[in-house]
């Protein structure tokens, strides 16, 4: 249990990664690395798929990247409609990257592929923790 | 290249809104054109592999239903499910098959009845076919991940809004013309002029894609026969050979796909299986259908089919060498965008135009020059899965 706090909207309620959102109630983004092979995963794995080691630590993700590319929704899949219009893009920090919605305090029009961007944690209102980026 | 596996049948129901049957009377539309074309009875069938994406309608385990209500019990039926590209992962599965010689004639019937729902709902359930652990608590859909794509080309291949809106007239100038097509109107330019308040297209749905440049849901279902070559000769004057067949798959998660700006790796990977297995290259095609789920999406795959260089998909388009005159052409019944996009039919809806482009039966949308390889590509979730199989005489 636990997981189903993550996002806006859970559809997962089990999973071995659920630490990952008593992390982030901790401010921290983490990822999951490989004690065996050294492999690192975002988003986190309980297991690895290089080596199939079951043996997994947290490691936390760099604080900053470049913006890989970006959309904005006007129109929400069921259960997301009050959001709109919300921006969703991709964070690339060289070896791993991270999918995320942007910060309201983006506006749109200065949302720019190749930006530096930050990631932060994030407590909606209702209690849901989840991550986004923001402005480096 | 072999000749061991060929289509012997195909047949399409009308892809509309809203049809007005159940998913048994909808599969049986496509089933009985299939099979009057191919000349035979369900005697011939050894088996049958049903193809759709779960919770559009509401039965579970749709095989032995549909394969019952058309008649193909005792033989053995089987569901392939790989949403938007399931029946083209039929094919490939019976063609499996029948290689093996398990079975000598098997149906593959793709069927979506998506209008049981509504389109919130559909978006939703789409948006599930994705990363629904990491991904959909974000909100994330259809639109929105293509449009990540798009957003890519638009900022690092010059790709512009006149690209993709020039998409999406050319599948209306050849949906207008296809009476089994869903959208039948053509498409003009100020239909993307957002200063026009009668713009039908230019809305945005998630930035950079507009309502234009999303194909349709609709209902509708596909049917190809496909047999071994003994079976193929003696029941087929015109059977079509499949000459190679590659599928692929890609990271669920957006954080490990390759660089956004090159495309979906599946259509580039399953081509590369496919080309390799035919002998052929991209020259070679001659008529190609492409999963224009979105225009973008129709750019990405001239380049990863290599009609294109990487980056460069935008000048064809540019050129109008994917019409039908043109060097290539792409979608000339219309593509997903005009002709709509019932998941599960779709592959074999793309099938049937090339089936009927090599034995030049596809009147008014027919290539000219009497084409004799052709190429489909159908695309699951964002490119989840991909499947390229060629076609020839």
């Amino acid at each position: 249990m636990g997981f189903e706090k993550f996002g806006r909207k859970s559809f997962t309620g089990v999973t071995k990664t659920a630490k990952f959102v008593d992390l982030l109630t901790e401010g921290k983004v983490e990822g999951t690395v490989c004690k065996q092979c050294g492999a690192k995963f975002f988003p986190p794995r309980a297991d690895c798929a290089s080596c199939l080691s079951k043996d997994m630590d947290w490691f936390e993700m760099p604080k900053k990247g470049k913006l890989e590319t970006f959309t904005i929704a006007y129109y929400a899949p069921f259960g997301f409609e009050k959001d709109c219009p919300y921006t969703m893009g991709l964070v690339d920090f060289g070896e791993l990257k991270l999918f995320a919605r942007l910060s309201k305090d983006l506006k749109p029009e200065d949302v720019k592929v190749g930006m530096d961007v930050a990631i932060k944690p994030l407590q909606y209102e209702d209690g849901q923790m989840s991550f986004e980026i923001a402005k480096a | 290249m072999a000749k061991d596996v060929a289509v012997i049948g195909v047949g399409q129901s009308s892809f509309v809104r809203g049809y007005e049957g159940s998913i048994r009377e909808l599969a049986f539309e496509a089933f009985r054109e299939a099979m009057q074309d191919a000349g035979i009875t369900q005697k011939n069938v050894d088996a049958s592999i049903f193809c759709s994406a779960p919770e559009y309608d509401k039965q579970r385990s749709p095989a032995g239903v549909l394969a019952e209500y058309l008649g193909l019990i005792p033989q053995p039926t089987f569901y392939i499910e790989t949403v938007c590209s399931s029946s083209s992962s039929g094919v490939k599965v019976a063609y499996s098959m029948i290689k093996a010689g398990l079975h000598d004639v098997v149906v593959v019937l793709g069927f979506q009845k998506m209008s049981e729902i509504t389109s919130a709902e559909s978006q939703e359930r789409m948006g599930r076919g994705a990363d629904i652990q990491w991904e959909a608590p974000f909100g994330t859909m259809m639109p929105a991940y293509y449009a990540l794509y798009a957003q890519a080309y638009m900022a690092k291949n010059g790709l512009t809004h006149d690209d993709m809106m020039n998409v999406r007239i050319k599948s209306g100038t050849y949906g207008q013309t296809n009476e089994r097509a869903v959208y039948r109107k053509g498409v003009k330019a100020s239909d993307f002029d957002a200063s026009n308040p009668d713009a039908r297209m230019a809305g945005a749905v998630a930035w950079p894609i507009r309502v234009g440049d999303a194909c349709a849901n609709a209902d509708g279902s596909s049917c190809v026969i496909l047999a071994n070559a003994e079976k193929a000769k003696a029941f087929s004057k015109k059977p079509v050979w499949i000459l190679g067949i590659g599928a692929a798959s890609e990271a669920v998660n957006m954080a490990a796909r390759p660089d956004f700006a090159k495309g979906l790796s599946v259509g580039y990977n399953a081509a590369a299986e496919a080309y390799k297995m035919a002998g052929l290259t991209p020259k070679d095609i001659k008529v190609a259908e492409v999963h224009d789920c979105f225009t973008i999406a129709e750019i990405m795959a001239y380049e990863g089919l290599g009609f294109a260089p990487m980056g460069e998909g935008k000048q064809l388009i540019r050129e109008k060498a994917t019409y039908k005159e043109g060097r290539i052409p792409v979608n000339v019944d219309g593509g997903l965008l005009s002709k709509g996009h019932p998941i599960g039919a779709t592959g074999g809806s793309q099938i049937r135009t090339i089936v009927l482009q090599l034995r030049d039966e596809a009147g008014s949308m027919q290539v000219p020059g009497s084409p004799d390889i052709g190429l489909v590509h159908n695309v699951g979730g964002v490119g989840l899965y991909g499947n390229v199989t060629i076609f020839g005489r």
